[in-house]
């Protein structure tokens, strides 16, 4: 159903030649992996993404969906201060996806936070849509993570008591306009396993259930930290093609943490962070293929 | 269904076990409740529609003789409603298959028409019929018990003549719920009935023709009782009043308000033990719970949950718990209540005396479990509200650990390191392990104070039937009789030893108190009858002065020493001031004791003795009865030995039931803590259970660590359940002390032993279920998880 709606769509024109290196590599993965089905999946979908164009409307693409400026943010736990941001400022523009660099303890985790209403700033401004999100308390944050924000965590974070196609519904229960379960599932591959509990699953498909969860409320906004931080290096790549097709296909401002400066170059926009300060900034013309990147 | 109500389901689920252990906590909170109240509601509501219907009495006063034209004045006092007045006498029954002589108290009822108050209601058969001459209308409860229905004849011996009587009719009244046989306080069915005869038979054979030696009234709602009761003494004196009492101290209504009090005290205390519990087990299993699901609680925020959709979650947690547990009391409560209300349909006539629930009743104790569990959640429910949703997704920071004051005292070196790691668990959350020690602690003090009172009643029997009367038969007389009696008991076949004994009605004068009682002269060097204090010492008895109860002597606020005028009431009626010689710590009823030679001389006239204390020997006794039933003056032949028999019999089986629910109650309790307790070690610690096993720890070993802590918290309860039950022991035998009797305060070492039994064996039993969990430890899932 997905393809053919897919074959159908005209807005997506131009083909990526590399999605298909992708696909290929995956599907030598494949035969080394146990999760021959999951792979399959990806390798399918992912292969089919090569007839496909990202979203480009002009003047979407140069509006602004969020923004910090001059964002500090100062942590006391007793005698000790932690400058964990200190005057950040940064844009994301719609359909842009970003990566956000850093070691451990960089400030990243804060800044994502920050953006996605987790978490509150000690000075500075964070817009969403030319909307204050600074000055929100926790209720009106509450109410901008229920209808604009996905987030992935680096362990999945799924709720143990539910299957895969349950975990995601918990969120498309809440949303206003979701997708179903089934189609969120079956966006990042897992469709045959919906009624999978998550003991039940690998790291890799429980983070596609994460993922899946968190595209399934059509976000305006998807916020990953760190998503392939827990798993292997084939399964990290087969979560970042899910990511990086759901951004192209879906057209959704996404945001990764990754410690992992390989990972930069699938970004529109790479941004690396040093001590709660952004070091550098730069802009990719062209968005590296899953195959080029190594780790 | 939602995601998240699937996701309340299968925790639930999951949790089954500590979720129904709560629930059963909550259910029997709610089932003493609905029991007990309900029951208290139903039988309050019976017995005030009783009273009312039968015209219960709110005043009595019994005389010697009264003409039957008093009654006008009685009539005419202000505040009294309906007066009624009657003939009552105590005879011996004369009945087949009895060790002792049965007593019958016989009632005299207008021929025409029913008593104006104290109405008679009939079980079976009829009514009495004018102008029969040996119509009688029985008793329920000795009816029953001797197997007598209506046609069957009894015989009597009234006023000296024996008379076979026809019994016509069963019936029951409020005043007799409880028959307490004079001298006793305790009704004995099988030994002693009320037998209901007609004025114009009953009179003639007492010399009562145009007389009455009782008199009842029913007051009008503004009355007031004292001035009635006053003014009726006065009015009575000169026909020798032996002095009014107010329904308050009539003995079948004394003792039931007493068990319907008890009910609804217990209707109270019980479910408020029971829902503290409760709380105490939600919050600690909802607290751990929300501590493991951190992350998830952070993910539902983050994906825009609400704090109050996140906190109702949680709180259905506990609302499930209370839901569960007010089904299961409910129903439990209602057939128990239905069962308990049966019981007590022996004592009232109605039809349908039914249990009937009150549903404001039950909406009140589901409501107060709902707030009492939510109270517990809520402070776990709070810090998953609280959680800030960044932080929530960072994993709790390990438990800090530091050697407690215990340690630091040295006195622990000696302790291995398992006991160290048992004791360190212990004081990281010393509020924790407390609050655990004293759930298990509140069944230990369930059962000490449920099996307190039976070895209170115990002891008081036993001191009343095994040290004071001694006596094998008790004989009393119609009236005084001539003490030269004495002499003929002396020479029946079989009487070993005879001491005898007057009774006088009085009134204690001290200063503005004053107190009517019937002083007992005894024989000064009696050994069958003596006075014995609570504490088994023999009060000797002197030649002159009055020994008082020590309730009585506090009542009169007069100790030994101290002087009291005493008012005869029979014969001239002397007044004299005697000196209190002594105070006795007793048990029972309120007691004024004189040496009978000196009691004779203040009450006057000839030497009379009111009854006599027989020692017989056992191969005569049988012919002894056989005699003693025919003599014509004797109203009453009590044995204290077959008084104690049935009185024991009827303790053993209400033992028998006690223990069963005092047994139940304490374990929901104590395996409601101490699982929980349990589990939730299990759930903190596994890990560190599974590393220790993969070190090379046997299973023992790491079940000692585990179920160490329980074992402590459970042998900490048992002296605080002690305790607790100690002062809670004090507590109700101190609100126990009628005029009737005082519940002694003893604790024997048989209730310390069974109430630490068994909360041990509630303890062992619960961590037997956790070690099976133990047993079953998958190593390799446990160390893979992530903290």
């Amino acid at each position: 159903m997905l393809l053919r709606d897919r074959r159908n769509d005209m807005t997506w024109k131009a083909a990526y030649a590399h999605h298909t290196a992708a696909g290929m590599l995956l599907a030598i993965a494949a035969a080394s992996n146990a999760n021959k089905s999951a792979i399959r999946d990806i390798y399918m979908t992912a292969a089919t993404g090569d007839t496909r164009q990202r979203p480009e409307p002009a003047d979407a693409r140069h509006e602004v969906v969020l923004s910090a400026t001059g964002v500090s943010k100062i942590y006391r736990t007793g005698e000790v201060t932690v400058h964990a941001l200190k005057d950040v400022s940064l844009e994301l523009y719609a359909g842009e996806l970003l990566v956000l660099l850093g070691a451990s303890g960089s400030g990243k985790s804060t800044l994502l936070n920050i953006l996605g209403g987790l978490d509150v700033v000690s000075s500075g401004q964070v817009q969403y849509r030319g909307k204050r999100l600074d000055t929100l308390d926790s209720d009106g944050l509450t109410e901008y993570r229920r209808e604009h924000v996905g987030f992935v965590f680096q362990f999945y974070n799924l709720i143990p008591s539910l299957t895969a196609r349950e975990n995601v519904a918990l969120v498309t229960d809440i949303a206003v306009r979701p997708m179903s379960p089934h189609e969120a599932l079956e966006l990042v591959g897992l469709k045959e396993r919906l009624d999978h509990f998550p003991a039940q699953l690998s790291g890799g498909e429980q983070q596609r259930v994460a993922i899946a969860r968190a595209v399934a409320k059509r976000p305006d906004v998807l916020l990953c930290d760190e998503p392939t931080g827990a798993l292997d290096a084939e399964t990290g790549k087969l979560v970042l093609s899910v990511l990086d097709r759901v951004n192209r296909e879906t057209g959704t401002t996404t945001a990764i943490i990754t410690h992992n400066a390989a990972i930069g170059g699938l970004g529109d926009t790479v941004v690396r962070m040093s001590s709660g300060e952004i070091v550098e900034r730069r802009t990719n013309d062209v968005r590296a293929s899953l195959d080029d990147i190594t780790w | 269904m939602t995601s998240l109500m699937r996701k309340l389901s299968r925790e639930l689920w999951q949790l089954r076990g500590q979720m129904l252990s709560i629930a059963l906590v909550v259910a029997t909170g709610i089932m003493t409740v609905v029991t007990m109240r309900g029951s208290y509601e139903t039988l309050v509501d019976a017995q005030q529609a009783y009273y009312r219907d039968m015209r219960f009495a709110d005043v009595w006063a019994s005389v010697k003789r009264a003409p039957e034209p008093l009654r006008r004045e009685i009539e005419a006092m202000p505040g009294v409603a309906a007066v009624d007045t009657r003939v009552s006498y105590y005879a011996t029954l004369d009945l087949e298959g009895l060790d002792a002589p049965a007593q019958g108290h016989f009632i005299s009822l207008p021929e025409h028409g029913r008593p104006t108050v104290n109405d008679i209601r009939l079980r079976s058969g009829r009514y009495i019929a004018p102008g029969t001459s040996d119509e009688v209308i029985l008793s329920e409860n000795f009816a029953h018990e001797r197997g007598l229905r209506p046609g069957n004849s009894i015989r009597a011996v009234i006023n000296g003549r024996a008379r076979d009587l026809d019994i016509v009719g069963i019936a029951i009244s409020p005043e007799y719920t409880y028959a307490v046989p004079p001298g006793s306080l305790y009704p004995d069915d099988k030994r002693f009935g009320i037998l209901w005869m007609s004025r114009e038979v009953l009179g003639p054979a007492y010399d009562m023709d145009g007389a009455f030696n009782e008199v009842m009234l029913r007051l009008s709602p503004d009355a007031n009782e004292d001035a009635v009761i006053a003014r009726l003494d006065g009015l009575l004196d000169r026909y020798g009043g032996l002095g009014a009492y107010p329904r308050a101290e009539q003995p079948s209504h004394l003792i039931l308000q007493g068990e319907l009090d008890q009910n609804r005290v217990m209707g109270t205390a019980i479910p408020a033990v029971f829902l503290g519990v409760a709380a105490f087990l939600l919050n600690l299993v909802l607290g751990r719970l929300i501590r493991t699901q951190r992350g998830e609680i952070a993910v539902l925020k983050a994906f825009g949950y609400r704090d109050r959709e996140v906190g109702l979650h949680y709180l259905l947690f506990a609302l499930a718990a209370v839901v569960a547990g007010a089904i299961l009391g409910s129903f439990a409560g209602v057939w128990l209540g239905q069962a308990y209300v049966n019981l007590y349909g022996k004592y009232f006539d109605f039809p349908n005396l039914q249990y009937q629930l009150s549903l404001p009743l039950l909406i009140a104790a589901i409501g107060v479990s709902l707030v009492a569990a939510i109270a517990g959640a809520l402070a776990a429910v709070r810090h998953a509200i609280r959680l800030p949703p960044a932080e929530a997704m960072r994993p709790e920071a390990p438990a800090r650990f530091h050697a407690g004051w215990l340690e630091r005292t040295g006195l622990t070196a000696w302790l291995p390191s398992a006991g160290r790691m048992i004791l360190r668990n212990l004081e990281r959350k010393p509020i924790q392990s407390l609050l655990s020690s004293l759930g298990v602690s509140f069944s230990v003090a369930i059962l000490v104070i449920g099996l307190f009172m039976f070895d209170g009643v115990k002891l008081m029997m036993d001191l009343q039937f095994r040290v004071i009367q001694r006596e094998d038969l008790m004989l009393t007389f119609d009236e005084p009789l001539d003490a030269a009696v004495i002499d003929d008991l002396r020479h029946l076949k079989g009487v070993t030893r005879v001491e005898a004994f007057r009774a006088v009605p009085a009134r204690l004068i001290a200063g503005q108190r004053d107190r009517e009682v019937s002083i007992n002269g005894m024989e000064p060097d009696g050994a069958l009858r003596r006075i014995v204090a609570a504490s088994g010492r023999v009060h000797p008895l002197q030649l002159e002065g009055v020994v008082l109860s020590e309730l009585l002597a506090k009542k009169l606020h007069v100790t030994t020493g101290d002087s009291l005028l005493i008012e005869v009431l029979e014969g001239r009626r002397n007044k004299r001031t005697v000196e209190v010689v002594g105070v006795v710590e007793d048990f029972l009823g309120m007691s004024a004791y004189m040496n009978r030679f000196a009691l004779q001389r203040l009450v006057g006239g000839p030497k009379m003795v009111s009854g006599g204390y027989l020692s017989v020997a056992t191969d005569a006794r049988r012919a002894l009865e056989q005699e003693l039933k025919n003599l014509p003056a004797v109203a009453g032949v009590a044995s204290p030995a077959s008084m104690l028999e049935s009185f024991e019999k009827q303790l053993a089986e209400s033992l028998f039931v006690a223990v069963g629910f005092l047994l139940a109650f304490a374990s929901v309790i104590a395996v409601g803590v101490i699982y929980n307790g349990a589990r939730i070690s299990l759930a903190e610690r596994g890990r560190e259970l599974a590393s220790l096993r993969v070190m090379g720890f046997r299973r023992s070993e790491t079940v000692v660590l585990l179920l160490g802590e329980q074992a402590v918290i459970t042998l900490l309860a048992i002296p605080i359940g002690w305790l607790l039950g100690y002062g809670l022991a004090i507590a109700v035998a101190s609100s126990l002390q009628t005029e009737t009797y005082r519940i002694p305060f003893v604790i024997s070492p048989a209730t310390y032993l069974i109430s630490a039994g068994i909360a041990l064996a509630a303890a062992i039993a619960s961590g037997a279920i956790v070690k099976r969990r133990v047993d079953r430890l998958d190593l390799i899932a446990v160390l893979k998880t992530r903290e």
